[in-house]
């Protein structure tokens, strides 16, 4: 028993000492990228390497969750007579919810995975000791390019994931669900707030991004420069992503729409 | 500066420095001079590398200090510590080339990080380091494709590009053939003496190593056991230096990591 309250007790240490060191590493991130300013290339690339290569699952997982929202929406709609306004429905899910949400879910998966291993990697066999040793800081180097990558990435990935779903919806609606084009768009017109409903989505979609690219390199930078190690980095990217996201969507959904 | 410290480069005092219980320094004390080739000789895992990644910063003593130009390099600010990293060059034991660039755009690396040259400078630049080391003809190679020792003269072309005033070579002969070895022994004393460098070479290859060093370190068990010249040192009694030089298997220093006796080891109760 004691056993058991001494592990909680170290593992509760252990996780605040890595909130502690994650944030001073964010700060020292965070100072380096001024500098990018003067060096938009390293940020394209990474945007490149994070964003655009991205694209194609934000878009074929965008496109087909837009369907099958449509599909299930117009089963439960239209019990009361409610399908024209399907595309309320839609919308709202996907700008509110669904857009953010599993782009950073995706994000993590795609995006911060591949970060993780690449700056493991890149710790495991000494380029960024030998970058410190050519007096080039890999923080600045390495690390801020991404992270600001990272950040710029993923609303606009949500974004693209929503407009996507949303056409994906507005297809399998009119062309299967014989809901009135007019009304599909009118309707959501009328009912989509930009500040109440895109402006949140936007915002979910920012802090997202932040806390994925986060948790995607400093993964990478912690990581034990071993095998396994960037493995075991690898694979907690993924699951911290997920719960973060998770778990901050709740919280700001209750904040937002509470 | 007085004339007796002041052709002194590098200074160590007095450095302990442990990984976790093992004790890898234990007081150790060397000067490194100016404009001379200096080798840290020892076997292997007593430290060698580890001493170079105190002297660049990277790692911080226990107890001693260091001092580079008559500075303490553990009480730089971040700032003076790349400044002073801007004029060290350092070999990597393992290379340790970026993988996603090319052999070319790997030595031109330092170039573009803190020199704003021309391209055509650059490119001569890099050609003329990459010639030095005969791989001129694998510029356009990347690094995965290179063999071991291959990599290592490129990671060599890399450290010295931007002609620092102090460069550290971790195991230079490590892996080369006697041809391409050759010529990096009389490469590393002619650059030293035409660049007006100075130069620190960690490496086990005695032969090689006393051509060209104008002073020997050895180091054992956390200190530095012996130092001089190679003459001196080929003619030192100690007992360390004489296994060391002329290679023997028995003497003071063990061949093996620290463990129990292997009849305890392979006979004595199992767990
Ligand atoms: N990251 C580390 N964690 C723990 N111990 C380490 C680490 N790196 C090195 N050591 C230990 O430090 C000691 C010195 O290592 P170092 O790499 O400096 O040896 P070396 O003299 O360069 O050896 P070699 O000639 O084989 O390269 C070794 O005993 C090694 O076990
Ligand atoms: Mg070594």
């Amino acid at each position: 028993m004691m056993g058991l309250f001494a592990g909680l007790g170290r593992r509760t240490i252990d996780s605040f000492g890595r909130l502690g060191r994650g944030t001073m590493f964010l700060l020292r991130a965070l100072a380096g990228m001024p500098g990018l300013l003067l060096r938009p290339g390293l940020v394209m690339q990474q945007l490149y390497a994070i964003g655009v290569l991205s694209l194609l699952i934000i878009m074929v997982s965008g496109t087909f969750v837009g369907m099958v929202l449509a599909l299930q929406g117009y089963n439960t709609l239209v019990t009361f007579g409610a399908e024209q306004s399907l595309g309320v429905l839609v919308a709202l899910s996907l700008l509110r919810e669904l857009g953010p949400v599993v782009t950073a879910l995706l994000f993590g998966g795609r995006a911060g995975s591949a970060l993780t291993a690449e700056i493991g990697l890149m710790k495991t066999t000494e380029q960024l000791s030998s970058m410190e040793m050519m007096a080039v800081d890999p923080m600045r180097r390495i690390i801020a390019p991404r992270l600001l990558a990272g950040f710029l990435a993923m609303p606009l990935l949500a974004a693209i994931f929503s407009f996507l779903g949303i056409m994906g919806a507005h297809v399998v609606s009119t062309a299967a669900l014989g809901v009135d084009d007019g009304a599909f768009w009118s309707q959501m017109q009328a009912a989509v707030d930009f500040r109440e409903d895109v402006m949140n989505g936007v915002i979910k979609s920012l802090v997202f991004g932040f806390v994925a690219s986060w948790i995607a390199v400093y993964e990478g930078y912690d990581a034990v420069p071993t095998s396994e190690g960037v493995s075991r980095a690898t694979t907690r990217t993924v699951v911290h992503t997920s719960l973060a996201v998770l778990g901050l969507d709740f919280v700001l959904t209750a904040v937002m729409f509470g | 500066m007085n004339g007796t410290s002041g052709d002194i480069l590098v200074d160590v005092r007095g450095l302990c420095f442990s990984r976790g219980e093992r004790v890898i320094f234990d007081g150790v004390d060397l000067q490194i001079r100016r404009g001379q080739v200096s080798a840290i000789m020892g076997p292997s895992g007593t430290g060698k590398t580890t001493l170079l990644r105190l002297i660049g910063g990277q790692l911080r003593p226990d107890a001693g200090t260091v001092h580079v130009e008559g500075r303490d390099v553990h009480a730089m600010s971040h700032r003076e510590l790349y400044a002073l990293r801007r004029r060290m060059g350092m070999l990597f034991q393992s290379g340790a080339l970026f993988t996603h660039q090319s052999v070319f755009e790997n030595v031109a690396f330092p170039l573009r990080e803190h020199a704003d040259l021309p391209e055509p400078v650059l490119r001569d630049l890099v050609l003329m380091k990459l010639e030095a080391v005969g791989l001129r003809g694998a510029r356009d190679m990347m690094p995965g494709e290179l063999s071991g020792g291959m990599a290592r003269r490129v990671a060599l072309a890399r450290a010295v590009v931007l002609d620092p005033m102090m460069i550290l070579y971790d195991e230079p002969f490590a892996g080369q053939d006697p041809i391409s070895m050759g010529t990096l022994v009389s490469l590393i004393r002619l650059m030293n003496d035409t660049l007006s460098l100075s130069s620190v070479i960690v490496s086990h290859d005695v032969v090689e190593t006393s051509q060209i060093a104008d002073e020997v370190f050895v180091l054992s068990e956390g200190r530095v056991v012996e130092s001089g010249s190679p003459a001196e040192l080929a003619q030192s009694e100690s007992a360390w230096v004489q296994q060391f030089f002329n290679a023997l298997p028995d003497g003071p220093v063990p061949f093996h990591y620290p463990a129990p006796s292997l009849g305890d080891d392979l006979l004595g109760p199992r767990p």
